[in-house]
């Protein structure tokens, strides 16, 4: 027999701040719905004046990567230093654009 | 100034009343606490709690202006007698369950929202200010309140006879919310705020269609009237003021 579980799921909290371009990741809340957590991510996160606009997202719907894949996910691109713009020595001319 | 206005007693009445309703609900809700159901909904309350001490303090200091003789909020807040506090009777009853705690606060936000919003044109502009800010808090509380009651109420079978179990203890002290007072009378003449009485077609209108789809049944009036705006109070209040007040009552003056 499977016990249901007794723990509300987890949703991740993200707030943009008054001055800010985007949602920034600052935690995370339990609620049963989304209304709720809302309404937790509020009351947990911004009582002290740290947003304007709240995001949650259901844990469990955030697809993350492999942190065991980190060696060929994000290690090869270490000597790619021509994908910089700042590898490029760019005539006088356009130098300023 | 050559000569204080003086302040209608009256009108230092209805300020007080609304203050300690306040005052006397956040120190209830305070008790929560590190005791909340979960811990997002700890902080709910307690920030609740904070929101109507924030409010009692304002409303206080201004009690304590209009009374002219040099009282400030804290003196206000812990150095006065059983007797000589106005809040309504229902905030000093015991929180009981989360149920019932969140019914409460649904029915005093829900009274808190139209007395606010009527006070916006107080002839008392530093009650209306007050009042202004306080009824962005107050929308909150509402909202908060009114979202547990359907979820409980409308939950298991366990929540529901809890839910209903706190509409049929706590109904019988909405009644004091609306009773007509002399007060009531001066605030309507000199246009300090509405008359309470007058609060009663809107809140009802409010809180009904909630409690509706909470499914819960509202109990018929009897003739149960509670009178601590009056300052009449239950057996709870003296309890809770030995631990509001103990601070200050064993070390007077003392300061953070």
């Amino acid at each position: 027999m499977t016990t249901p579980s007794r723990q509300w799921p987890l949703w991740e909290v993200f707030i943009r701040s008054k001055n800010g371009l985007d949602h920034k990741h600052c935690g995370s809340v339990h609620a049963p719905d989304a209304k709720m957590a809302l309404g937790n991510a509020r009351d947990v996160y911004t009582r002290r004046m740290e947003g304007v606009s709240i995001w949650v997202v259901r844990a469990d719907h955030i697809v993350a990567s492999d942190p065991d894949a980190k060696p060929e996910m994000f290690d090869p691109a270490e000597d790619k230093i021509y994908r910089h713009p700042t590898f490029y020595t760019l005539p006088d001319e356009v130098n300023h654009m | 100034m050559t000569s204080a206005t003086k302040t209608h007693p009256a009108h230092l009445e209805y300020v007080l009343r609304i203050a300690d309703t306040s005052l006397i609900l956040g120190q209830r809700l305070a008790e929560w606490c590190g005791h909340g159901p979960v811990i997002e909904e700890d902080i709910a309350l307690t920030n609740i709690a904070l929101d109507l001490v924030g409010q009692a303090r304002l409303l206080l200091t201004h009690a304590g202006t209009l009374e002219g003789q040099g009282r400030d909020e804290d003196q206000l807040a812990f150095l006065r007698r059983e007797p000589e506090f106005r809040n309504l009777t229902i905030v000093e009853l015991p929180n009981g369950d989360f149920g019932r705690t969140i019914l409460r606060n649904f029915l005093v936000a829900a009274w808190q929202r139209e007395l606010y919003q009527a006070l916006a044109k107080s002839s008392d502009t530093e009650l209306g200010a007050i009042a202004a800010k306080s009824l962005k808090e107050t929308r909150y509380h509402a909202q908060h309140a009114s979202d547990w009651v359907i979820r409980l109420g409308d939950g298991t079978e366990e929540s529901h006879r809890r839910m209903q179990a706190a509409v049929d203890v706590l109904w019988p002290y909405t009644a004091e919310f609306f009773s007509a007072t002399p007060v009531d009378d001066v605030a309507v003449a000199t246009s300090v705020g509405p008359a309470w009485p007058a609060l009663e077609s809107a809140w009802t209108a409010a809180v009904t269609p909630v409690l509706e789809v909470a499914t819960l049944k509202i109990p018929a009036r009897t003739p149960f009237l509670t009178r601590g705006k009056l300052g009449v109070h239950s057996e709870h209040f003296g309890h809770l003021l030995t631990g509001m007040q103990y601070l200050q009552r064993t070390y007077p003056g003392g300061t953070w």
